[in-house]
């Protein structure tokens, strides 16, 4: 269980297809498909609410879909019961079963399958997880963190093909938590099963997973490397969870290339044809606030910069490793921007003027109407 | 890297809109809460359903004449209520007098001691608990007998009551209403102190600290804050004293005299004493109407949504 | 400012009742009572609760020939013969324990599957049943009785009073305490422990045998000891039920006229101290099991 070199065994791909599932008259999970290749770290990432739960507890088994499948390496386990899936879940509570001692709660499953001895899959089991020292405690005895690791354990000794964790690591401090995630990545990478991750912690999902999925509404909204997600998301749900967007409205103008030119406001701005994930004249073009440098008026921008000249501090946060600015433009639209604090005092106070300009390569654009478009820019509400 | 943006996909679906589990062992899902309350509910149906029924029945029954005692039929006689109520009446207001005296005793005894163990106790809170269940371990006759015993005339109490001259010489306590009040004051004592205590112990400390920290003394806190909110087990606690103290009959029969007896006396010698089933019957069914016209009254005053 | 220092949040928080007061002199007794009122109150209530107690073991020591009333000498003896010159406080003691083992027994298994189904499985007619088990709970002692024996009685000669009848009662009237009490106790369990147990490749037997039963096993515990409790101090709904059989209650009450001999005291006091370490042990095993090993 402990070499990579097992993992074409112990992983599986998994493939959901037209999932769908309804609570009355709410559609939790509206027709999901999604293939998560074997031996992988995928995450669903979504706000409370999004059906990622729901999903996950379909592949388990606790939630019967109302259409669609689920097929494990070409076995379709759609209504399997759980106890005849060779599917493992790690639970947001744990789980662990308090009348058992920790050994006897890792070696719970290995027993229903029959297996006799199963001392050394356990110690192996506890080795991973690095606690083999409180086999013979009671879960009531153990700290959270020491209680996630046992129920991650419990979990794993079975080598399931998919490895389920539900928001595992909701319950513990900051400090803790970042631990558990090198860990689990670190366990995943030398167990070699397929992980399937489901968090709305967008951090959480970027540092641990190979792959992410962005859920909303019961619906995948977007799908890949956290860092195409993040540099590149093609709706403004996305562009919003992950991160800090500035969204502006423009039209477009004219072609260069590889880019495309957009109006916005009267401004020229350069956008990245691969970016651009609409073919609507009307696009919203999206800047990182970490990738905009704000000037002062009378300092040189290089040509090809993409640049907003008029703005105003209206806040600036100090904020140890960065200062948090919040500019407005002439239309009323306030932007963040994060400025890293290379030097010492502040640069620009509240109250002054400055350009606000950054790397064309670092814009992306959007469809103005996606699906997922409730998330209007931040405008004055004063304006409307 | 291209952006892969998976919304809508409509692939063939070989078989994958195949609904619920094969419908056997839903059928047998179905049929298993049914077996599993049958016995139970067997059980109390024809042991307790059944026989207040037939009580119902039997309360508009007349006596057979010339016949013999304890022969009755049925000739649906509703006027047997009124005859039971105006025969008895003096009962049925001394057993609410007796009750409603006896539960305001124990919340005044109850309500300080629930209030100590909530507040007061911290370690010795659960031992604190077993000694108010504690008396129940002893046989409650045995107990209620022991009071009669420890009121005597000849015994220690009221020796040193009358030495004190706190008591006039020919006064005996017992075979008195006090007697009588006594007994079911002590005999319900822990039902009233338990669910104060709970409720008690559900209050949440800081709301008591925001009354000392917005200028409230001791007593303003308590009057204000604490006794309001544990009205719950207040209201929980009173119920579950006054509903059987109303129906005892042991107390009176053990600590008092034919001059203070309850409606629960009368309804047990009419029974097995003098075979006159319909109007025992009938007294039983005015009990329980009686009984709970108060506590409709009292729910509805107190306005308590939760009674527990 | 002063107002502010007199009623700090250290009287909310003061645990336990001070013991030696501060200040001087006759002062020091009033000011004692004063801010010790409360647990002096409680003392007073306990006292109260336990006075009849006293006078019970007390008497159980008294050299008592026919009636127990006056003090009339220390003696072992009735400690050492419980059952006395006529056995029939014995056979009374016997019969209300096998009565209460029965009745618990019984009780206990049918209530639990009740509140098995009650709380785990959805079907119609919830609230009739709802009714049906909540009623006897708040139906007088007497009527339960009186209508019982109705019943017995119009059965006419199949049924005789006796010892199956008392049993039948106290189940009759156990069953909704323990359905209650094992019902809240399945309400409490975390749903997604079963959950566990069935990801980790229990079926539905297993999972109740392994993970809900033991859950569950302490509410059915304390339902079993409540029903027992129930049954075997009960007099009322007994006395109208049991013939000429006598258990505990029902032949103190009886033996009341002429004066309760020193035997009953024997096992009253004898029960009431049993139980008590009893509940006292479990507690400290409590205590230390929860403080780890």
């Amino acid at each position: 269980m402990r070499t990579g070199e097992n993992s074409t065994r112990t992983g599986s791909s998994l493939s959901l297809r037209g999932l769908t599932k309804r609570y009355g008259s709410l559609l939790a999970v509206d027709d999901l498909s999604v293939t998560i290749p074997k031996g992988s770290f995928f995450a669903l990432l979504g706000p409370s609410g999004c059906g990622k739960t729901t999903t996950l507890r379909m592949v388990a088994g606790l939630e019967d879909p109302d259409a669609g499948d689920i097929r494990l390496g070409g076995l379709d386990i759609t209504h399997a019961r759980p106890h005849r899936r060779p599917v493992n879940t790690v639970f947001q509570s744990y789980a662990l079963f308090p009348h058992l001692d920790v050994f006897e709660n890792v070696a719970f499953g290995l027993r229903r399958r029959g297996r006799k001895n199963v001392q050394p899959a356990v110690m192996d089991a506890l080795d991973l997880v690095e606690l083999p020292h409180l086999a013979r405690r009671r879960p009531g005895q153990l700290s959270g963190g020491q209680q996630q690791r046992i129920a991650l354990a419990r979990a794993i000794v079975n080598q399931p093909q998919v490895l389920l964790l539900d928001e595992p690591l909701g319950a513990l401090d900051l400090k803790l938590r970042r631990q558990m995630q090198l860990e689990l990545k670190r366990i995943q990478t030398e167990v070699g099963i397929t992980f399937l991750h489901v968090t709305h912690d967008q951090e959480e999902a970027m540092t641990m997973a190979d792959t992410v999925a962005v859920m909303n509404r019961g619906r995948i909204e977007q799908l890949g490397r956290p860092a195409d997600l993040y540099e590149s998301p093609v709706t403004t749900f996305v562009a919003n969870f992950l991160g800090q967007s500035n969204l502006l409205d423009g039209e477009h103008a004219g072609d260069l290339g590889t880019h495309l030119v957009v109006d916005v406001r009267g401004n020229k701005l350069r956008v990245p044809r691969s970016r651009v994930s609409s073919r609507d004249r009307n696009i919203l073009v999206g800047v990182r606030p970490e990738k905009i440098r704000l000037r002062a008026p009378e300092e040189f921008v290089p040509e090809n910069c993409n640049r907003l000249s008029g703005g105003v501090v209206l806040d600036a946060s100090f904020a140890g490793v960065s200062t948090q600015y919040v500019v407005r433009m002439p239309w009323r639209q306030d932007l963040t921007v994060f400025s890293q604090n290379l030097g010492i005092g502040e640069r620009f106070p509240a109250g002054s003027t400055v350009t606000v300009a950054w790397e064309p390569e670092h814009t992306f654009g959007l469809d103005a109407a996606a699906a997922g478009a409730p998330e209007r820019p931040r405008t004055d509400p004063r304006e409307s | 890297m291209s952006i892969t943006s998976v919304s809508r996909v409509n692939p063939t679906r070989p078989g994958g809109n195949r609904r619920a589990r094969p419908a056997r062992s839903e059928a047998r899902r179905r049929h298993v809460p049914y077996l599993l309350l049958l016995p139970g509910l067997l059980w109390l149906g024809v042991f307790f359903v059944v026989p207040i029924v037939t009580l119902l029945g039997t309360s508009t029954q007349t006596r057979v004449p010339g016949g013999e005692i304890g022969e009755f039929t049925q000739t649906l006689r509703l006027a047997n209520y009124w005859d039971a109520l105006s025969r008895y009446q003096e009962h049925f207001g001394r057993s609410v007098l007796y009750a409603g005296v006896a539960t305001l005793a124990a919340l005044i005894i109850g309500y300080p001691l629930a209030y100590m163990i909530a507040f007061r106790a911290g370690r010795w809170r659960n031992v604190l608990l077993v000694l108010v269940i504690a008396p129940f371990f002893c046989s409650f006759i045995l107990r209620t007998y022991a009071w009669r015993q420890i009121l005597a005339d000849e015994g220690t109490v009221v020796r040193t009551l009358k030495w004190m001259h706190l008591m006039p010489e020919g006064a005996s306590l017992t075979a008195t209403s006090f007697a009588v009040v006594c007994g079911l004051t002590y005999n319900f004592l822990p039902f009233m102190t338990l669910p104060v205590y709970a409720s008690l112990e559900r209050i949440d400390h800081r709301l008591l600290e925001a009354g000392y920290d917005l200028y409230g003394g001791p007593w303003t806190v308590l009057r204000r804050v604490t006794f309001p909110l544990s009205m719950p087990g207040v209201v929980a606690g009173t119920l579950l004293t006054f509903i059987p103290a109303a129906g005892d009959f042991v107390n009176a029969g053990l600590l008092g005299t034919t001059r203070t007896q309850m409606i629960g006396n009368v309804i047990e010698s009419r029974f097995v004493d003098l075979n006159d089933y319909a109007t025992a019957a009938c007294l039983s069914f005015l009990m329980m109407a009686v009984i709970l016209a108060l506590v409709l009254v009292y729910i509805r005053r107190t306005g308590t949504e939760e009674l527990v | 400012m002063s107002v502010l220092t007199r009623t700090g949040p250290s009287r909310a928080r003061a645990v336990g009742c001070r013991r030696t007061p501060a200040g001087t002199g006759g002062h020091r007794i009033r000011r004692w009572l004063g801010e010790n009122a409360l647990c002096v109150y409680a003392a007073l209530a306990l006292g109260y609760l336990f006075l009849p107690i006293a006078y019970v073991t007390v008497f159980s020591f008294n050299d008592a020939k026919r009636s127990n009333i006056v003090w009339r000498g220390f003696t072992l003896e009735n400690w050492e013969n419980p059952c006395g010159a006529s056995g029939d406080v014995c056979t009374a003691v016997r019969t209300s324990v096998e009565v209460g083992i029965l009745s618990t027994v019984l009780a206990t298994m049918l209530g639990t599957l009740v509140a098995f189904a009650l709380q785990r499985y959805r079907f119609r007619g919830r609230t009739v049943v709802n009714v049906i088990i909540f009623m006897p709970m708040a139906t007088p002692e007497v009527v339960m009785g009186a209508s019982l024996l109705t019943l017995f009685l119009n059965m006419g000669g199949v049924v005789t009073l006796g010892f199956w009848t008392i049993v039948i009662a106290h189940v009759m009237f156990s069953l909704s305490f323990v359905i209650v009490t094992v019902k809240a106790r399945i309400a409490s369990l975390d749903a997604s422990l079963e959950e566990a147990a069935k990801d980790l490749y229990a079926n539905d037997l297993q999972t109740f045998r392994r993970v809900t039963l033991p859950l569950v096993a302490p509410g059915i515990a304390a339902a079993a000891l409540l029903a027992f409790s129930l049954s075997f101090d009960d007099y009322i709904v007994t006395t109208f039920n049991s013939g000429t059989v006598n258990t505990f209650p029902k032949y103190v009450y009886t033996s009341a006229q002429r004066g309760i001999p020193a035997q009953v005291y024997v096992f009253g006091a004898g029960m009431f101290y049993l139980a008590l370490l009893i509940v006292l042990l479990g507690e400290l095993l409590r205590r230390r099991r929860s403080r780890g090993s």
